[in-house]
């Protein structure tokens, strides 16, 4: 197993001039910091010249061993395919309130499990299980469209940062340097503080928990990368491309960015986890989306805490639904990158 | 000990943990209030204070707390609406109802030992009628500027005039108040807790006090919050308003002119979350809360807590803004939407027991409720028939509902909108859900930005002006309703000063108010109010204006 | 040494100044500007230019900046849209409620999070690794809200074990020194004082302690495995030390470093997540009264309350690298 740069040196930057860019706190933000950076270089040192296609093999094969990921990846698959056909799945409309003559919440009466509603009525007399279906599509929309905000954004900045640093001489050193900065100082605030922030300024919608869980990834994948770009940049092949007179900018494209790939992948398994969850906190805080078209598991689980002494189940089936799919993301995200950090493994 | 046990951390968490709950079972018996009456009670508010001084305040929590300690010149009688004296034993207004005369009781005492006068109660009045700058805000003055309308020196255009003349103490318990104009919002207007009668060494003392700031950004000044400043006659003093806490504790005055107060100490704490309240009361760290949630009501009363039912004095209703939205502008439209609601279905699953569907804009405990309204009873097909006269049948629709709150005339606001919505849908109607937070809530849809949103009303005293006068006295932006006619025979029905024939006039009101149609009145339904067992609670009050010092512990 | 203070001091002044224009340029970008957020709805567009005018938003962006800039220094954060007071006292007052339940929290986490994460990693792969690592990826993914539920219907409704809301039973006869209500039990000996605070502190602490337990219990198992493969651990093992003097002097303190580290890291994190607690507790700190500033937009709170945490945590970042330096001098040459 080849020896990568920081395996004496947990505490120590992997990326070379990571912590010139730091905001004058090293120790702290080093260890934030730290982590995305040294999920940034992994796809470096070890593609010795082929486009790393052995370890992505060797990973995928670890992958398929650990009982970690098998979890992880049934958990997201199901999730995901229940999100993907939830008209298909769900038998009645979730908005319907068919059955509004048989719960009566101001008495504490409420219909549980049956033969047509399998996981009974929710408090207007709604189908619970329709409701919980669609529910999972609207949860997967806010993780991808907040990850993908994040990832936007973050990969404009990171990228820009990350370009200029590798090929820009000095100006570029100072416009990562510049950069580096704001990002690293939106890494010291608690993503959630960011989402409510932006949420309570921009008022409740959808629009909104998207834009807020997504604005609160940026910095990470930002750093991430500026990172994967500078390890990537140092590589051969990207020497080599430049000796050849290839354009900067194409090298950037169609070499560093393809390749920074992995690392990618690994944080957005993780943000969507860490979306989910968010959302769930925007919807309590009374940020979440008003419209009841479309049922949200956050929206429902902080809407049901009202009933839990009568009706738990109404809070206790969301709670669960979120709790399990962000676990499932959460362990095949760790499995990723234990897959693909040889020091994490042995 | 520490070294024997450090290489088992377990057997260390086991101790700690057995210590632990030996001392709770140690701490649950001093929590329990039994024991001692003098304990002080504590009541669960849905929010903290804003101001000690009420005058500046228009919110029920301010009002909860400013009741125990100041009073105004009439009161309710306790437990009903009916007017009856306060600081004035008994009064007179002249025949054209402009001139009032209060004959005060003798013998009160401010909180501060000054003697409650004529010339006291004056003072109050001049220095409200008197202030200038942004006391003059309608967010610093709501009250005097509902009841009174301007000021002695208006600096806003806007303003009408003041339709307050004088105050004079013709001896040293009479004091008569002039007005300009005869209005039915007289005499409940006194009655208001705005209007709490403070000390004239209180007086003499804030006499410079000054709001800075500007609009919507307003600083207050310190005597409104520090407690020592200010001294009313009612039958608690301010003992520490505790604001990091959300607390306010009060103390009995033991100089009370009437009843003296059955607890010696009165805590209001705020707690926003309804759940909490209710948890908080069943485990013991509260003594009552107000706006019991409907499906709370049973569980607490099996649960051996008291739960007592308020009379019904209010109204929930949905508003149509006619303006705003031009469709609304067509009586069919709104005729359908009213026939498309299930309101029946929202009383029986989501209100308190005892709530009922409202036929007009105010509760049938008022004089001048007619049993000749138009009434517009559920009927979906109906309501597409009408739809389809109008040529409407693609309409859509914006729906404000507030958010993270709950008021005495709508618990579950969300539910509530809830079912409308899918009422509407039902019909064909494409409704755009929009959400507030409550006071943005109150502002955008009074200056008319939804087309159709929840919105109620307790009443503040017993006339039904005070229902019909506060929305359907002029054009406005809440309503976006412009019926020249009705807005006269309302001015003419509140400017007579005889009861009777104001009366009829108010029912001939509330039938043209229903063929109008400006909105859909949904429900009127009694807020609950809970209690510990323990506890001799006050006399609850259809206007929600309990008087804690008619509580009391039981003894054992 | 004093020259690495200097320095590190020295350099929380970029930090800060661009902290404070990151803070600048988030109010400018207000939708609509400040005055919409602060008027409300129905206001005039008269009274609009009159607040525009009466903030200075009609003089030149870095006029602006800097007059930002001297408020903040003169601990002028604007005032609360809630309550109409200095936010500046809002935060005061209530903050010392939040403090102690965040350094409640904090103790709970070190006391479970260390020991389990130690012996998570003493035996990898066993039963206790499974679980701590599921338990603690199962806290990472429970919505801190619901754990706070959860435990208030568990074990303050059913169980009435503990009290279900505020800070202190009302009507509690104490001396208030600092608004520190456990510290001034302590000094002043009201032991009763300082016993019902605890109990009021360890159901929220509890809920709030999940977010940093979960962390620390990796961290902690990371960094141990990580130190056991170190060559000197090796080095002690096959010189024979005892092995508690091996786990004690050399395992535990090197892998403790990057866990202080991770543990300060956690502050900021901590009073977001009293925003999420104390809430369900009506416990009365700093963090009820950002979730009643997200209800109302007030937004010189929330702005505070971001400037409030980001500075804290430079501070402690300050201290945590000054400590670290005093530890490991490596660090000082760096």
């Amino acid at each position: 197993m080849p020896t990568t740069p920081s395996a004496h040196n947990p505490e120590g930057s992997p990326v070379p001039d990571a912590e010139s860019a730091g905001t004058g706190g090293t120790a702290l933000l080093g260890r934030k910091a730290a982590k995305i950076d040294r999920l940034a270089e992994l796809m470096g040192p070890r593609d010795e010249g082929t486009h790393g296609a052995g370890i992505w093999r060797t990973a995928f094969s670890r992958l398929r061993r650990s009982p970690m990921a098998i979890t992880g990846a049934i958990i997201v698959a199901g999730f995901v395919v229940v999100a993907l056909f939830a008209p298909l799945l769900a038998p009645y409309a979730p908005t319907a309130q068919t059955w509004g003559d048989e719960v009566f919440p101001n008495q504490n009466i409420f219909v549980g499990p049956r033969a047509e509603n399998w996981l009974g009525l929710d408090n207007l007399g709604r189908d619970q299980f329709s409701r919980m279906v669609i529910g999972a599509r609207q949860t997967l929309l806010v993780g991808v469209v907040a990850t993908l905000v994040g990832f936007g954004v973050g990969a404009l900045l990171g990228g820009t940062a990350g370009a200029a640093a590798t090929l820009g001489g000095r100006w570029g050193r100072t416009i990562d340097n510049a950069i580096m900065r704001v990002i690293d100082m939106m890494l010291a605030l608690p993503t959630l503080l960011l989402a409510v922030t932006v949420a309570a300024l921009i008022g409740p919608s959808l629009t909104t928990v998207m834009l807020a869980v997504g604005i609160a990834q940026v910095p990470i994948f930002a750093r991430l990368l500026r990172g994967a770009m500078i390890s990537q940049g140092n590589r051969d092949y990207v020497l080599a491309a430049r000796a050849l007179g290839v354009r900067k900018h194409k090298i950037a494209l169609t070499h560093i960015l393809p390749n920074s790939l992995g690392p990618v992948i690994v944080q957005s398994t993780l943000t969507l986890a860490t979306a989910i969850i968010d959302a769930a906190a925007l919807s309590y805080l009374g940020l979440g989306n008003p419209d009841p078209s479309f049922p949200e598991w956050g929206t429902m689980l902080a809407d049901a805490q009202r009933f839990l002494s009568s009706a738990p189940q109404l809070a206790v089936y969301p709670a669960l639904a979120i709790i399990v799919t962000a676990l499932g993301f959460t362990l095949l995200g760790e499995a990723m990158r234990e897959a693909l950090d040889p020091k994490l493994r042995k | 000990m520490f070294t024997k046990t450090s290489r088992k951390p377990l057997a260390l968490l086991a101790s700690a943990a057995s210590v632990a709950l030996l001392a709770t079972a140690c701490a649950e018996s001093e929590r329990d209030p039994d024991a001692d009456t003098s304990a002080p009670f504590v009541f669960g508010s849905a929010g903290d204070i804003k101001s000690l001084d009420p005058f500046l305040a228009s919110d029920g929590e301010t009002f909860r707390y400013s009741r125990q300690v100041f009073e105004t010149l009439l009161e309710h009688e306790s437990g009903g609406s009916d007017i009856v004296g306060g600081l004035a034993e008994d009064w007179e207004q002249s025949e054209d109802g402009t001139v009032w005369t209060f004959h005060l009781r003798d013998g009160v005492t401010f909180h501060d030992g000054d003697a409650m006068n004529a010339e006291a109660v004056c003072a109050n009045f001049d220095r409200w009628h008197n202030l200038s700058g942004p006391w003059q805000s309608s967010n610093n003055s709501y009250y005097w500027q509902a009841i009174f309308g301007g000021f002695a020196d208006n600096e806003d255009e806007g303003l009408p005039d003041s339709r307050f003349v004088s105050c004079e103490a013709t001896d040293e318990l009479t004091s008569v108040i002039t007005i300009s104009q005869y209005s039915s919002i007289f005499p409940g207007g006194f009655s208001l807790a705005a209007f709490g009668i403070m000390s004239p060494t209180t007086l003499e003392a804030i006499a410079d006090a000054e709001i800075t700031g500007e609009e919507g950004d307003y600083s207050l000044p310190e005597y409104t919050s520090v407690p020592g400043t200010v001294a009313g006659t009612g039958p608690f003093t301010i003992g520490e308003w505790n604001r990091d806490q959300a607390e306010i504790t009060l103390d009995r005055f033991d100089d009370y002119w009437g009843d003296p107060a059955g607890f010696d100490t009165l805590i209001l704490r705020a707690i926003p979350d309804e759940t909490a309240r209710r948890q908080a009361l069943e485990a013991g760290d509260i003594h009552g809360y107000d706006l019991v949630a409907p499906a709370d009501v049973e569980p607490l009363v099996e649960a051996g807590f008291q739960v007592p039912t308020r009379d019904v004095f209010n109204v929930l209703y949905l508003a149509f803004q006619q303006e705003t939205n031009e469709d609304l502008g067509d009586i069919e439209v709104r005729q359908a939407l009213a026939h498309a609601v299930n309101r029946q279905r929202i009383v029986d699953t989501i209100l308190p027991a005892g709530g009922e569907v409202a036929t007009q804009f105010h509760p049938d405990t008022l004089d001048g409720w007619s049993e000749n309204v138009t009434t517009y009873d559920y009927d979906p097909d109906r309501a597409r028939e009408l739809l389809a006269d109008a040529d409407q049948e693609d309409l859509t629709l914006d729906f404000c509902y507030p958010t993270e709150v709950t008021r005495p005339y709508m618990p579950a606001p969300r539910d509530i909108f809830d079912v409308i919505t899918a009422d509407l849908e039902d019909v064909g109607i494409t409704v755009e859900a929009k959400s507030y937070e409550w006071t943005e809530y109150i502002g955008r849809t009074n200056s008319g930005e939804c087309s159709l949103y929840l919105l109620g009303w307790t009443g503040d005293y017993n006339d039904a002006y005070n229902f019909l006068g506060t929305w359907f006295s002029v054009k406005n932006d809440a309503w976006g309703m412009d019926e020249p006619e009705l807005f006269e025979a309302m001015a003419d029905a509140s400017g007579n000063p005889d009861a009777e024939e104001r009366i009829e006039a108010y029912k001939g009101l509330n039938e043209q108010i229903m063929e109008v149609l400006p909105g859909l009145p949904i429900s009127s339904s009694p807020p609950s109010i809970a209690f510990a067992p323990n506890v001799n609670p006050p006399n609850v009050s259809p206007l929600t204006q309990e008087n804690f010092s008619e509580g009391s512990w039981q003894e054992d | 040494m004093l020259r690495f203070l200097v320095r590190r001091t020295l350099q929380l002044i970029p930090t800060l100044g661009g902290l404070s224009i990151l803070l600048f340029i988030w109010l400018q970008r207000l939708p609509g500007g400040p005055e919409y957020a602060l008027l409300p709805d129905d206001a005039t567009a008269e009274q609009r230019a009159q607040l525009r005018r009466s903030l200075g938003l009609d003089e030149p962006l870095t006029v602006q900046y800097l007059a930002f800039l001297r408020n903040i220094l003169q601990g002028d954060l604007g005032t609360s849209i809630q309550t109409g007071r200095p936010v500046v006292e809002e935060f005061f007052t209530r903050f010392p409620a939040t403090f102690e339940l965040a350094i409640t929290a904090m103790l709970m986490a070190i006391a479970v999070g260390i020991p389990l994460g130690y012996l998570a990693a003493r035996r990898r792969g066993g039963v206790l690794d499974f679980a701590a690592v599921g338990g603690s990826l199962l806290g990472i993914c429970t919505p801190v809200f619901f754990l706070a539920f959860i435990l208030k219907v568990i074990f303050a409704e059913r169980l009435g074990l503990f009290p279900s809301a505020f800070r202190l039973s009302p009507g509690l006869n104490r001396t208030d020194l600092s608004g520190f209500v456990v510290l001034d039990g302590l000094r002043t000996g009201e032991l009763d004082v300082v016993w019902d605070a605890l109990m009021h502190l360890a159901l929220p602490g509890l809920a709030l302690a999940s977010i940093p337990l979960a962390v620390i219990v990796r961290m902690t198992r990371a960094s141990v495995l990580e130190v056991l493969e170190e060559d000197y651990v090796r080095t002690a093992d096959a010189k024979g030390l005892h092995r508690r003097t091996v786990r004690g002097r050399h395992v535990l303190r090197n892998a403790m470093l990057p866990v202080v580290t991770a543990i300060g890291l956690l502050t900021g994190s901590l009073f977001a997540g009293a925003v999420l607690t104390e809430s369900v507790f009506a416990f009365p700190g700093v963090g009820s009264f950002v979730y009643g500033a997200t209800q109302t937009r007030d937004y010189p709170v929330l702005t505070g309350f971001i400037l409030l945490i980001a500075t804290m945590y430079v501070f402690i970042n300050l201290l945590v690298d000054i400590s670290y330096s005093l530890l490991d001098p490596r660090v000082r040459a760096q």
